[in-house]
């Protein structure tokens, strides 16, 4: 049973395809992410999923409700954190929460218990009658978070929970987002270019280049399509007669010789380097150093788009075209 | 369809918001307390062409100036949804499951109730100045008269608002909209004095059967019969509400 189901979703803006027919589904109870850099079409798909945008085609079901058909009962079951902030500044952080607990129609004192429980949950209880103009940008998102979460939603979704935060404030931000999917029950959809964002969090990820899905899977079996860990040892003297001596074994996936440099690619690498330097002792090959590089998302995106997320997000023709966008939106 | 506790909310969230502003309050009643002032007593010992003998120019020009703050706040109100845009709480409102029209409703709840309170606000500040009013019951008219205008005018802001990306059009609007709609309506003087062509187009401005009718039943004297008046008003309060609730239904959130 999926909690949302994509398929073939599409949005043109002016011809130009935004979002170009991806499918996707989601499991109950699932931190699904959506990796990709700016402009890749991960705002207009949570926009199309939240209802506040038509597709141009396709079927999304959300909760088990036709997002075209059937709006109200997608909105009535799922909570929202969008990319800019979306509080009223002029009222309390409780306020904020009243105004929204009311709106889904939550009577009296469950609204009251609740306002309580997130407010705890997120850490602000103290600042609960502080107005939201004073709060800092982490308590600003905490507060968001608890919104989006009061009235018990099956789905919440995340559009780049963490974007404009510092180090310190992101990992707490990602711990009480683990907490809300594991002791809330809560389906969550996020979108981030942040790799280690993804990485740390997310149980599948659906990395988004160009307003289309090149991969999916969970993180680790991503990276397993790179073939595993590298290995570099730097050797001065016959590294020949070392790779001799390798060839032969199994859990050596692949062997490259570069300049001093031997990459040898296989899995759980840092099990396998005592065995390595007791073979290159044995047969008298001097190893000047080791390297081991774990494969990361960085690498998983890189083998599929060719490029890294930075690249892209630095490429001034890609900003250009999402600043178009952003006006055709409008 | 219609949703009476979202209406609730959004009318509070509009009173909690219209209280602490205290400088929003301050700054909205400045502007028609300094042409009251000015105007009135500079004006007052002038002979105006097609005023009634018996009344002077402070009395004729109050209730002007209640429809020009009624005017003016309640345009405010309704393109409001604009800064709500920019700060991205419309989404918020948006995502909620409560109908759209419920949206509209609520926020020209909210926004009737903060002009009345202004207009009658000015009202009270002109007894100082020596204003008189009639009676409780004209009281109460006139009431009716501020909400029928306010509902108007956030209904034609509301339309501005839905068809405007960002708020870089807005001083556009208060020049080319507001202002003439002000001078219009005969806030400031009788529109027998405006030239043939000029008065047949104020008799388009809705402000004009407000301006009148506040001045039938505060002072005593109008151009029209009061009760036209007020079914003019009533008919286009009616009209710009249900134009204003389909272009807000019509318009992108995002």
């Amino acid at each position: 049973m999926f909690t949302i189901k994509v398929e073939n979703l599409t949005k043109e803006f002016n011809g130009v395809r935004a979002v170009n027919s991806i499918s996707f589904n989601v499991n109950d109870v699932e931190l699904f992410g959506i990796l990709g850099p700016n402009g890749a079409g991960k705002t207009t798909t949570i926009n199309m999923l939240t209802t506040l945008l038509k597709p141009t085609s396709g079927y999304v079901e959300v909760a088990g409700y036709d997002i075209s058909n059937n709006k109200d009962e997608v909105r009535r079951h799922i909570g929202v954190v969008f990319q800019e902030p979306s509080l009223d500044i002029n009222l309390t952080g409780k306020e904020n929460l009243e105004f929204h607990a009311m709106m889904y129609k939550m009577d009296k004192d469950e609204r009251e218990k609740r306002i309580k429980e997130v407010l705890e949950l997120v850490e602000l209880t103290e600042k609960a009658d502080v107005i939201v103009e004073n709060y800092s940008g982490g308590m600003k998102r905490r507060l968001e978070l608890a919104r989006g979460f009061i009235h018990k939603p099956k789905v919440l979704f995340l559009d780049e929970p963490t974007l404009g935060l510092d180090t310190q404030t992101r990992r707490h931000i990602w711990d009480y987002i683990k907490k809300l999917n594991r002791e809330g029950n809560v389906t969550i959809i996020l979108t981030t270019h942040y790799m280690d964002e993804a990485d740390y969090l997310c149980d599948r990820v659906a990395i988004i280049d160009n307003g289309q899905i090149v991969a999916m899977d969970t993180s680790d079996k991503l990276k397993d399509v790179l073939g595993g860990d590298i290995v570099s040892l730097e050797i001065k003297n016959d590294i020949d007669s070392l790779m001799n001596h390798l060839k032969d074994l199994k859990w050596i996936e692949s062997m490259k010789k570069h300049n001093n440099n031997l990459n040898l690619t296989m899995e759980r690498g840092e099990k396998r380097i005592p065995e390595l330097i007791s073979i290159a002792q044995r047969i008298g090959v001097d190893i000047d150093s080791v390297n081991l590089h774990k494969p990361s998302l960085e690498d998983v995106f890189l083998y599929f788009t060719g490029k890294t997320i930075r690249e892209q997000d630095g490429n001034q023709r890609e900003r250009n075209r999402e600043i178009m966008r952003r006006r055709v939106k409008k | 369809m219609i949703d009476g506790i979202a209406i609730y909310v959004l009318w509070l969230r509009e009173m909690k918001r219209f209280l602490r502003a205290k400088s929003r309050i301050v700054g909205t009643l400045t502007l028609p307390l300094l042409f009251l002032a000015f105007l009135g007593f500079g004006f007052h010992n002038m002979a105006i062409p097609g005023m009634s003998k018996n009344v002077n120019y402070i009395t004729f020009l109050v209730p002007g100036i209640i429809g020009m703050s009624m005017l003016f706040t309640s345009m405010f109100a309704g393109i409001s949804v604009l800064w709500d845009r920019e700060f991205g709480f419309l989404k918020e409102i948006m995502v909620a499951p409560v109908s759209r029209i419920s949206i509209v409703l609520g926020r020209i709840a909210g926004g009737t109730t903060t002009a009345t309170i202004q207009g009658i606000l000015i009202l009270l500040i002109s007894l100082v100045i020596g204003f008189k009013i009639p009676g409780v019951m004209s009281l109460l008219l006139s009431v009716v008269f501020m909400v029928l205008i306010s509902a108007t005018f956030i209904g034609l802001g509301f339309i501005f608002a839905s068809n405007m990306k960002d708020t870089q059009g807005f001083s556009m609007i208060i020049n080319f909209v507001m202002f003439p709609l002000f001078f219009l309506s005969g806030a400031l003087f009788p529109l027998q004095n405006l030239p043939l062509w000029i008065r047949y187009i104020s008799y388009l401005d809705p402000l004009t059967y407000g301006v009148d009718g506040l001045r039938g039943i505060l002072v005593g004297v109008s151009s029209f019969p009061i009760i036209l008046d007020f079914v003019i008003l009533a008919g286009s309060s009616l009209v710009m509400v249900l134009l204003g609730a389909y272009s807000f239904e019509k318009s992108d959130v995002v």
